[in-house]
């Protein structure tokens, strides 16, 4: 099965191993991951000022340029880019006069986006097309007792329309992760933001997200919590630094993508490329559990 | 003549403003109060959003751009998602803000950024942070 | 040729004012039919009445037009004193020449000019109006009760004493209803029991009473005073009767199944009694549950019993009874935790609903009425109640405010402190409505003497923190974050009908409203009885409502039945449907759209037969007749041909020039858009008068040929206006209308006609302003488009 994809920049850079892993775990499944040509920043943050379109002009010239090279669709793991994108295609798609003016601001790509373009979040194609009993029926490396907290955040269940599942008691991350063999525990504060952005200019605020978001996670009993966004990979993993220097009763835990766990259990491994881009070791747990 | 919080006339041209640009009736809200209880950063803000609402229906808006809180939203949305009324109180925080950078108004300069720092820290992070903070 | 004589009344200035009456007195004296006509001041006086009296015998009159007020007002006067002159008082008609004329349009020259046309309007539809007479039956003397919660046990009391059989029927195997569940009530703190059970035993007692429990009603045939009705009664596999109530086989059974009376909280087993004091006292077996009616499957309950008292041979009943009214009280249900799922989804034990909390705090419930946490049995210290769970949150969840939750939430806090000195409670609230009698000071007291924290804040989330309940909150009167960890959440959570609600409206034609609650015939002024004659409705299935109310309530539909009994035979309006034999063919394609199953076919003479009892006049078969076999009776499709022509001046010649006056012909159904035009008269709301209303009891009678008669004849735009669907009294007949309408634009578009000039609205009565403003547009929008080519549209048939 080959799915057309969109990486986005930070699974270029500090999130390489979250597309490697991804890229390693289903090639077991049979599916690549086939790059678009030509793809620029997705905008990041979908603009929700009504008067403005020039803030979807990003976006919106991502999938102008994957309906050219033919696709109808686009897969996505970065939550960020998989909302921000997906929200804009709805955007301007219902509505004649904004895709027009949309189209006369891109006069330069030669051709009019038309709209044809969806946007799909990689869960979704792994539950849907996939489906998780062939996941399972594949693992060769069960996370047996891997104990893990599955964490959503804002991005893949807000806003309600946009959610990839019920936007209230989402358990699409923990299906999977149950799939792969590893028992995934509830916790409070799975669907809470970690700060965001607030980590370049309020520190503090990021900091006391994080901090408890992973508190939170530690005591429901969670060795490791997973994600699908960099930034709160980022924020989870690299703030514990100072978080475990301001907070008295703070054991550090792994931050993992759900695609690092998926390239264990599906017998493609694990690389020690993927470490360095952790903060907290993430090698150790997992020699632990005997899956290193 | 008004004595209070009420200044500049009930519909003034501010909260027009904020309602094209967010696209909502700030009349909507009943004062249920649920935006603040579910906000993540609701301590680190001057004006909860509960109030920001109030403000608006005041037509009391200068007081909201000059805030601290439209620039500490960080629109998780929780507020949006479990409004009793449906109203997207992050596209009312996103409109103050917008009003702010139009008009040269951000949280943070560019150009006062720590490069040798930024290299540390992932690009959606950096573009996000500017996207929502930057005019 | 009928003799018809006018009188057009000044209504003091009110019509005078803005309307030349002496004019129009006079001009109409020279249309064709009239035979008198004279103005006056006030026509609803009794000079004014006994003016038209001695008209109709002076002037030898057969039909009378009054032009006045709007018929809402004074139609019964003004045919009661036609009547007493002798005259069949459905040749008396009301031209509505102020609230739809002189109240809404203040040149009094296009005024008079109007005033004139309803009048001549109404004189043509009189010419053809038939002698009617009101329909009367015999009536039965029994009461159908449908629902025995406290509402159901009243009503049933009430009518019982006054000498009827009421036959009473119970889904459940108990009656009492919420109210038997519940501790003590507010705001006397009585015991709910210790008030209901003397009521409940009354009834058992009472000989007038029939009681069917575990019994739901399969269907009510026939019309207001002559219902036949099918009782299904579940089989219980043990004989009432015989039982001694020993209890010997329910310690026989080996399934364990959640105690519906005790909310969940606790089990009991398949053959069970639901609490001590039940009425009927009587074991019941709970079919569902049971591993099997036969020895082999399982056998133990019949071993067990002495007496021989169960019998696995049994089987459902259905008890046919004739009554001639029904009141139905089904009650309400909670609105589901399962649905809320910022509370937990219902899947945390310490959240608990307003109702496990009754149980919970009850001297004999499941924890012996100690306060212990449903999840470990540890004691409850700290306690949070939230108020408004799944109310007030039209985005998700209920949009209506469930009325008792305040006060019921304070009366539980006040109970727990009671119980538990020590304890906190908080209750998160985001107003608190407590209007009744002595409400306010109860909450007052309590808050003062309990120490209870009331925050003011809508509670965002509950989860599980460490050990007990974490709820995330926010005070906004203090403007700080309010989270508590606590042992017990308890919701408030929202009223909704009980649940089959929806299906029971559909089965018995009984219309429903705004968040689903049945709807009464007139919120305000008919607030017990149903728009389906005959039937009555009481307590919270008409919509959130405490235990007094719901008392008063029952009463005051045992009342308006016990008025109704007081005959021996009823009326019903004589305004319906009638079949041309000559034109019929007993295709029997009314019989099948009937909402009210009026029509038979007669098999032998082939022929469409209307129930002159069950028929509501609705016409809603009139468009369905492939032969325009059937017509209303007083409106038939002649009739509106007639007042059409006279409306639109038959025979003048469209003026194809800018001065162009565009003409409306607005079908309003009588409930709803005609009382929104009515209101923008009372409103003095302004609009312009070219458009002219033809009142019709529902939209659904219109078929194609009426809607285009009036473009054909040259109107500009025709305006359909029925009520709201689901508010209209002839339930389904507004959409009906719209899918017809609907075609019938379709069909126009394809003819390369403008379709835009037909347009079908909804009004409630409330909408005038509305209505007013939507009237002037299409006149705006009809005067942009310039006269219509009325020879094309004649070119459709």
């Amino acid at each position: 099965m080959n799915l057309p994809y969109y990486p986005g920049c930070t699974l270029k850079a500090n999130a390489s191993h979250f597309e490697d892993s991804a890229i390693k775990a289903l090639e077991k499944l049979n599916c690549q991951l086939q790059e678009m040509k030509d793809w620029v920043c997705c905008g990041t943050v979908f603009s929700l000022s009504n008067d403005d379109l020039m803030l979807q002009l990003s976006s919106i010239r991502n999938l102008l340029r994957a309906e050219k090279q033919g696709l109808n669709e686009l897969i996505v793991l970065c939550s960020m880019c998989y909302n921000t994108l997906k929200r804009s295609k709805d955007f301007i798609t219902d509505d004649k006069e904004k895709l027009e003016k949309v189209n006369n601001f891109m006069y330069m790509e030669e051709v009019d986006y038309k709209g044809t373009v969806d946007i799909y979040h990689l869960l979704t194609i792994l539950k849907d097309r996939i489906t998780f009993e062939t996941i399972q029926d594949k693992v060769k490396k069960p996370l047996n007792s891997l104990k893990l907290g599955a964490f959503y955040g804002c991005l893949l269940v807000r806003p309600k329309e946009y959610a990839i599942d019920d936007f209230e008691g989402p358990t699409i991350i923990e299906d999977l992760l149950s799939a792969l063999g590893a028992e995934s525990l509830d916790f409070a504060y799975k669907l809470e933001c970690c700060g965001a952005y607030q980590t370049l200019t309020q520190k503090d605020v990021s900091l006391k997200r994080s901090y408890e978001i992973i508190r939170s996670a530690s005591r429901a009993g969670c060795e490791a919590i997973v994600t699908s966004c960099p930034l709160c990979a980022y924020n989870l993993d690299f703030l514990q630094k100072e978080i475990d220097e301001e907070q008295v009763d703070f054991n550090k835990i792994p931050i993992f993508y759900f695609t690092e766990l998926m390239s264990i259990a599906l017998g493609a491994g694990w690389s020690s490329k993927w470490s360095e881009l952790h903060f907290v070791d993430p090698e150790q747990l997992l020699r632990d559990k005997h899956l290193l | 003549m008004f004595r209070g919080i009420i200044k500049n006339g009930i519909r003034n041209e501010l909260l027009l403003k904020v309602e094209e640009i967010s696209g909502q009736n700030v009349f909507n809200c009943y004062q249920c109060g649920n935006c603040s209880s579910g906000c993540p950063v609701v301590e680190y803000m001057d004006i909860t959003p509960n109030q920001v609402l109030r403000l608006s229906q005041y037509g009391a808006s200068e007081e909201i751009l000059d805030s601290e809180t439209i620039w500490v939203c960080s629109t998780c949305l929780q507020c949006s998602s479990r409004c009793p009324k449906g109203i997207d109180v992050a596209r009312i925080m996103e409109a103050y803000r917008t009003i702010n950078l139009r008009s040269g108004i951000g949280k943070i300069n560019p150009r006062k950024i720590d490069v040798s720092a930024a290299n540390d820290i992932p690009p959606i992070l950096l573009v996000s942070a500017m996207r929502k903070l930057t005019g | 040729m009928k003799r018809i004589g006018v009188f057009v009344c000044h209504c003091g200035d009110n019509i005078a004012g803005n309307v030349d009456v002496e004019r129009v007195a006079k001009e109409i004296s020279k249309h064709d039919g009239v035979a008198h006509s004279v103005d006056y001041t006030f026509m609803c006086s009794d000079p004014g009445q006994k003016l038209i009296k001695d008209a109709i015998i002076e002037k030898k009159l057969d039909g009378v037009i009054i032009a006045s007020c709007s018929p809402t007002m004074h139609e019964g006067t003004f045919r009661k004193a036609t009547a007493s002159a002798g005259l069949n008082p459905y040749q008396c008609e009301i031209a509505n020449i102020r609230e739809q004329c002189s109240w809404v349009h203040f040149d009094k020259e296009k005024g008079t000019q109007k005033a004139i046309l309803i009048i001549k309007s109404m004189i043509e539809k009189l010419k053809m109006n038939e002698l009617l007479y009101p329909v009367s039956v015999s009536t039965n003397k029994n009461v159908l009760v449908i629902g025995a919660g406290i509402a159901g046990i009243q009503a049933a009391l009430d009518i019982g004493e006054a000498g009827h059989k009421v036959f009473l029927v119970e889904k459940k195997p108990y009656i009492g209803g919420h109210m038997i569940q519940l501790s003590v009530t507010f705001p006397t703190l009585d015991c709910s029991q210790c008030i209901l059970t003397p009521k409940m035993v009354q009834v058992n007692q009472d000989e007038n009473i029939e009681l069917f429990v575990n019994s739901e009603v399969e269907s009510i045939d026939g019309a207001v005073g002559n219902f036949k009705i099918k009782i299904k009664r579940t089989a219980q596999y043990i004989n009432p009767d015989i039982c001694t109530g020993c209890g010997d086989c329910v310690e026989a059974c080996p399934e364990l199944v959640p105690d519906e009376y005790e909310e969940g909280l606790s089990y009991r087993r398949a053959v069970y009694m639901s609490f001590p004091q039940v009425i009927p006292y009587t074991y019941t077996l709970d079919i569902d549950n049971c591993l099997g009616l036969n020895p082999i499957a399982c056998g133990k309950c019949k071993e067990a019993c002495k007496e021989n008292a169960i019998n696995y041979d049994l089987r459902d009943e259905i008890i046919e009874k004739s009554v001639g009214a029904v009141i139905v009280t089904t009650g309400y249900d909670q609105y589901p935790m399962e649905n809320i799922g910022e509370y937990g989804y219902g899947k945390y034990p310490d959240v608990v609903s307003g109702l496990q909390f009754e149980r919970l705090i009850f001297a004999i419930g499941p924890s012996g009425g100690k306060m212990l946490r449903p999840s470990d049995g540890k004691p409850v210290k700290k306690i949070a109640f939230i108020q408004c769970s799944g109310s007030r949150d039209p985005e998700r969840h209920l949009s209506h405010c469930s009325k008792i939750c305040c006060m019921y939430t304070a009366k539980q806090a006040k109970m727990f402190k009671t119980k538990v000195p020590d304890g906190q409670a908080y209750i998160y609230y985001i107003d608190v409505r407590a209007a009744g009698k002595d409400y306010e000071e109860f909450i007052q007291k309590a808050q003062s003497d309990q120490k209870l924290i009331y925050v003011r804040g809508k509670v965002s989330r509950i989860y599980k923190g460490n050990d007990k309940m974490a709820i995330s909150a926010f005070d906004t009167l203090s403007g700080k974050k309010m989270d508590v960890e606590v042992d017990m959440v308890v919701l408030a959570l929202g009223l909704v009908p009980s649940f089959g609600t929806a299906e029971f409206a559909r089965k018995f034609n009984l219309s429903v409203g705004t968040s689903d609650f049945l709807s009464e015939a007139h919120p305000k002024l008919r607030p017990v009885e149903s728009v389906n004659t005959g039937f009555f409705l009481a307590g919270t299935c008409l919509g959130p409502k405490d235990i007094p109310e719901t008392v008063a309530q029952a009463s005051g539909a045992a009342s308006k039945v016990l008025s109704l009994l007081a005959y021996d035979s009823v009326e019903k309006s004589p305004i319906i449907v009638k079949v041309d034999a000559e034109k019929c063919d007993g295709c029997g394609k009314c019989a099948e759209e009937c909402i009210f199953d009026a029509i038979t076919i007669d098999k032998i003479q082939n022929v469409a037969v209307i129930d002159e009892m069950k028929c509501k006049g609705c016409a809603y078969c009139v468009p369905e007749c492939p032969y325009d076999a059937l017509e209303q009776k007083n409106l038939s499709s002649q009739q509106i041909y007639n007042m059409i022509d006279a409306i639109l001046g038959k025979g003048n010649k469209v003026e194809k020039d800018k001065t162009h006056v565009p003409k409306i012909i607005c079908f309003l159904s009588e409930i709803g858009p005609y009382q929104a035009a009515d209101l923008a008269g009372t409103g003095r709301m302004e609009y312009r008068p070219n458009v002219f209303v033809i009142k019709v009891l529902s939209i659904s009678m219109l078929n194609k040929n009426h809607i285009l008669y009036a473009i054909k004849h040259g109107a500009d735009g025709v305006l359909i206006s029925g009520s709201h669907p689901g508010e209209s009294p002839y339930p389904g007949a507004s959409l009906k209308a719209k899918e017809r309408i609907d075609s019938i634009k379709s069909e126009i578009k394809s003819a390369g006609l403008n379709s835009d000039r037909i347009r079908l609205e909804w009004y409630a009565g409330r909408q005038a302003k509305g209505f007013a403003a939507y009237v002037d547009k299409f006149v705006e929008y009809l005067k942009m488009k310039g006269p219509v080519d009325s020879a094309k549209w004649r070119l459709l048939h």
